[in-house]
């Protein structure tokens, strides 16, 4: 373990420096992106790849510095690559309903506001899904 | 055996989930692990009414071009946030026709939006024939949709065929 130790460090303070890197560069995304919509983007990506790093570099430290395995990182990026997805949606969706309203603090982005879709059906967040469509969450 | 185990990959994923977060591999977390994927798909059995058939093969080799996918995006999205100024953004509303027929596989597609290259899906259609998707940078919003139906939605076919 001692030719090995400071090169495991040197891998674990890689992994953790990028990881806090890509976290960075997602939380500087919100600040300076110019509207909801895109400011979205930070923690959805870049924050992913944050957290990947940081978890493959505990990952690095309980392998080569105690000597044991751990998966549990693996399951704490499997839940976010779940959940990150769907509370960008969510935000989304308020976004535009905030839109159609007209809310006064909510203006749209450099994207104008989102064109309605070409088959004369509203979005799902206007309109309630139609019956017997997949975006139907009932079978009836 | 059907009625005792109806979804068997959702077993396998619980069994496997719960002996992560036991962490170790013993006889008595295992019988519990086994305990819990079976009692829980047939307790949620009224939450997936009518499932797709996932073809396991194309589902992992899926997977694995997300996660490269995933790690690229996060490079591409650094660059843009650390070096594009806000005039030369060009970000769009992306309307995406979908030729996937199932809730399971639209949620795929649309968490993969989210995840990869400069996309976030925002919603679907009231006829869940459309995804509304919203670009970061995409000067040429028709290429970005051709691109976003060969290489997710083609592949997305196989694994939900």
């Amino acid at each position: 373990m001692i030719d090995l130790g400071i090169l495991g460090e040197i891998a674990i303070a890689a992994m953790l420096v990028l990881g806090g890197g890509f976290a960075l560069v997602g939380s500087w995304g919100l600040v300076r992106l110019p509207s909801l919509m895109e400011r979205l983007h930070g923690p959805t990506k870049a924050t992913t790849l944050g957290l990947g790093g940081i978890l493959i570099g505990s990952m690095l430290f309980f392998q080569l510095e105690q000597g044991t395995w751990t998966v549990h990182e693996l399951l704490i990026s499997l839940f976010l690559f779940i959940t990150a997805p769907i509370a960008a949606n969510l935000v989304a969706k308020v976004h535009i309903h905030a839109l159609r309203a007209r809310h006064t603090p909510t203006v749209p982005g450099p994207a104008g506001a989102p064109p309605p879709p070409p088959s004369g059906a509203d979005w799902a967040t206007h309109e309630a899904p139609h019956p017997g469509t997949p975006a139907s969450t009932s079978e009836n | 055996m059907r009625r005792l185990i109806p979804h068997p990959g959702l077993s396998v994923l619980l069994v496997a989930t719960w002996m992560m977060m036991l962490n170790s591999l013993t006889f008595g977390g295992l019988f519990v692990g086994i305990i819990i994927g079976i009692l829980l798909p047939i307790f949620t059995a009224p939450f997936w009414p009518g499932r797709p058939d996932v073809n396991f093969r194309a589902g992992i080799a899926y997977f694995v071009l997300v996660v490269w996918d995933i790690i690229v995006a996060n490079f591409q999205v650094a660059a843009i946030i650390l070096f594009k100024r806000n005039r030369d953004l060009r970000p769009a509303w992306l309307v995406i026709p979908m030729e996937l027929d199932t809730p399971e596989a639209i949620t795929v597609f649309a968490g993969t939006i989210s995840l990869t290259p400069g996309t976030v899906s925002t919603d679907v259609s009231a006829c869940g024939k459309f995804l509304l998707v919203h670009a970061l940078d995409a000067a040429d919003p028709d290429a970005e949709i051709a691109r976003i139906k060969a290489r997710y939605e083609t592949r997305l076919k196989r694994v939900f065929a």
